[in-house]
């Protein structure tokens, strides 16, 4: 699947890096604010796909090898488990926050959720993998 | 009743058409746009309902999942004549 369209390929170079940036602004500050991980995962996502639509699925590949999504699939839920354990370590139940004596800072700041800023960011890495890992396999699949 | 009521009232009706509508249409790509349509609605639903965080979901994986199923009907039985 290619296209020739030189706007097309130019407003979505212009869109791109502010698509990206939004993304994980809503990563970041799921636990503050609406959005969380889910949607910024899928809107980070969403900017890859519109860069292997404008640009090619050859061009799209390029710069998220098979290799790198399949990482990011398993390390992001690795990541899960991992800050889940902290809690079994300590002593207290799976994925404790506040019982595993983490300070929580002020509220409604960016850093008063504990682990779940830290949580947030592997879901939404394993989410957008899963998303463009979802894309890539129906565009490349022969019927 | 106010006229926010009246306008909730207005988009669920909308919805209930929108989801019939993908429901009972033959052209499997219009399928898809009237989908789009009805999670658009949703979102602003949501919103209504004061629960911004679905509707950012609602938003993101609309788009998500329609422009997966438009490639799923580019590469399946759909051909442009």
């Amino acid at each position: 699947m290619k296209i020739r369209d030189l706007i097309l390929k130019r407003i979505t170079t212009l869109v791109l890096p502010f698509i990206q940036v939004y993304g994980f602004y809503v990563i970041f500050h799921g636990q503050i604010s609406p959005g969380g991980s889910f949607a910024g995962g899928i809107i980070v996502a969403l900017g890859f796909i519109a860069y292997a639509t404008a640009f090619g699925t050859e061009e799209g590949r390029a710069v998220l090898p098979e290799k790198v999504t399949i990482s990011a699939e398993s390390y992001g839920t690795l990541w899960y488990a991992l800050l889940g354990m902290v809690g079994i370590v300590k002593g207290v139940p799976f994925l404790a926050n506040k019982l595993a004596g983490i300070d929580l800072g002020v509220p409604g700041t960016i850093s008063s959720g504990g682990l779940i800023a830290l949580l947030g960011i592997g879901v939404g890495i394993r989410v957008a993998s899963t998303m463009v890992t979802l894309f890539f396999t129906m565009l490349e699949e022969e019927v | 009743m106010t006229m926010v009521d009246y306008g909730n009232i207005a988009m669920l009706f909308i919805l209930i058409a929108a989801s019939l509508t993908v429901y009972f249409i033959r052209n499997l790509l219009h399928a898809v746009i009237v989908y789009g349509v009805f999670s658009f609605i949703m979102a602003v639903i949501w919103l209504q309902m004061n629960s911004p965080d679905l509707a950012i979901t609602e938003a993101a994986a609309g788009i998500a999942t329609t422009v997966l199923m438009m490639l799923v009907i580019f590469r399946t039985s759909r051909r442009e004549e």
